[in-house]
């Protein structure tokens, strides 16, 4: 019986106890850096796409909803003809992201993408894409690569040394 | 009092009744809400009390359907029983001086016979579904309103010992010194106790025990006729509140600077409050436990407080 009192007591007491409730229109939660939200297509410093097209994020999604195609200008440098997540399938894993290896895939702090019309949760590549670098700034996957993509010469990359001319005997 | 006046303090006692009846539903949600550290629905309306008006349409635009295999009639009767008799409950309590629908002289009599009649709309309603878990509802239901009915009764007989009278009125006023909840600490609590069991609210929710029977004895009712057994239920705690403050807390009595109506809803108010917190703090005994509880400590503790009532007001008597 005492205890009862004392439930009752201490349950009253919090009505004057700071709420939990984020009042969410009027208040914002803050997103920490890593929030897996909305997914970008990021962009190298140079301004060039950073996908290549290696259907290694469509591989690694779960739930298939990454859609794209690869093609190759007339340098050789590969990027998405299209490129299509369909965010009502998507279920904000981030396994897109892990797989990415040039860092053009990534999910960034924004959760507010609610529509109308389910059509509209389907992002095209224009879309997708942004205008910054999000959280690599300075990474330039052609730069780094061995090939020659118009970006740099073959051996002029960043950590690469000149070919080695393998006709040549000298060391 | 004319025929005029009286056709409408009839009408203005439902018209509050059945607001309040409403009204509770907001306020039981922002109450449960605060205590838990939450907010609780805020949106519509100042302070989100429109949020009564979205319940109530709900209700009435829900589908309202029979079960093929319910008892159509007495299913349809069921729901009416429980407001019906609670609102009629209310007939003999004196709001404030004057105000009172029928100043009946058995009327603690009437308010108990009115509350036993409540177990009708529970053994009907779950034995008109004709579902299993309605019926196990139905069948506790019946087995703990019977078992704290006799309680209550028995808990109120020390208050009309010492008044002389059935009637509220006479009860009112013969607190106008002392409140029955000093004299007669054991009656008060017995009776609350007993009528948390009476509207199985929480924690007595033993009929409806969610985790259990789903909803208990109303598990087929959808669209209004749950809204009556709903309204039931916030009449009934209504009514305990009310008769509770009549009968221990000193009715309208107060001191002078509140209208004697003011102190009788406050204090109505206040205990309103405290159903709501028992149901926000303290969770559901076992089936067993809650009769056990009953006829092994509560019968014997509300006797001897009969039996000592009756020594001291025969002993008053005498000297």
């Amino acid at each position: 019986m005492l205890s009862n009192l004392r439930t009752m007591w201490l349950v009253f007491v919090h009505l004057f106890k700071k709420k939990a409730t984020v009042q969410y229109p009027e208040e914002k939660n803050t997103l920490r850096p890593r929030w897996r939200g909305r997914i970008v297509l990021t962009k190298d410093p140079d301004g060039g796409e950073r996908c290549v097209g290696c259907y290694l994020c469509a591989a690694a999604c779960p739930v298939d909803c990454i859609a794209l195609q690869a093609t190759e200008d007339k340098d050789g440098r590969r990027y998405p003809e299209f490129f299509r997540i369909n965010f009502s399938r998507c279920i904000f894993c981030g396994y897109c992201e892990e797989a990415c290896p040039t860092y053009a895939i990534q999910l960034i702090p924004d959760f507010e993408m609610a529509e109308y019309n389910r059509q509209n949760l389907v992002f095209e590549k224009e879309d997708l894409l942004i205008d910054s670098q999000g959280k690599y700034p300075g990474y330039n996957f052609y730069k780094v690569a061995g090939m020659d993509a118009g970006v740099k010469k073959k051996g002029e990359g960043e950590n690469e040394e000149p070919p080695v001319d393998i006709y040549s005997l000298l060391p | 009092m004319t025929v005029m006046q009286h056709i409408w303090i009839v009408l203005g006692v439902l018209f509050v009744l059945l607001n309040i009846a409403a009204g509770l539903i907001w306020v039981e949600r922002r109450l449960l809400a605060l205590w838990q550290d939450r907010l609780g629905p805020n949106r519509a309306g100042p302070l989100g009390i429109f949020i009564v008006l979205a319940d109530t349409l709900k209700l009435f635009f829900k589908e309202d359907w029979i079960p093929p295999f319910a008892d159509k009639w007495v299913f349809i009767t069921a729901p009416a029983i429980v407001a019906g008799s609670v609102l009629l409950s209310f007939v003999i309590i004196p709001f404030a001086p004057g105000i009172v629908v029928a100043d009946l002289n058995v009327g603690l009599l009437f308010f108990l016979a009115m509350s036993s009649l409540g177990v009708y709309s529970i053994v009907l309603g779950g034995w008109a579904s004709n579902n299993k878990y309605a019926l196990l509802g139905a069948m506790r239901g019946a087995s703990q309103m019977i078992a704290y009915e006799v309680f209550m009764g028995l808990s109120l007989m020390g208050v009309v010992m010492i008044t002389g009278s059935f009637n509220m009125g006479d009860i009112v006023d013969a607190q106008k010194n002392v409140w029955f909840c000093f004299t007669q600490p054991l009656g008060f609590i017995i009776f609350f106790i007993a009528g948390v069991a009476e509207t199985h609210r929480l924690p007595f929710d033993i009929p409806e025990a969610e985790s259990e029977l789903i909803a208990g004895f109303h598990a087929e009712y959808s669209g209004m006729k749950f809204g009556m057994f709903f309204i039931g239920e916030y009449l009934g705690i209504t009514l305990i509140s009310a008769m509770t403050v009549t009968l221990f807390f000193g009715g309208w009595h107060g001191p002078a600077f509140l209208p004697p109506l003011a102190w009788f809803a406050l204090k109505t108010i206040l205990f309103l409050g405290l159903f709501i917190l028992l149901r926000a703090s303290l969770p559901r005994p076992r089936y067993d436990q809650l009769i056990e509880y009953g006829w092994k400590v509560l019968l014997p503790v509300v006797l001897a407080n009969l039996m000592i009532t009756g020594a001291i007001a025969l002993w008053l008597k005498s000297t």
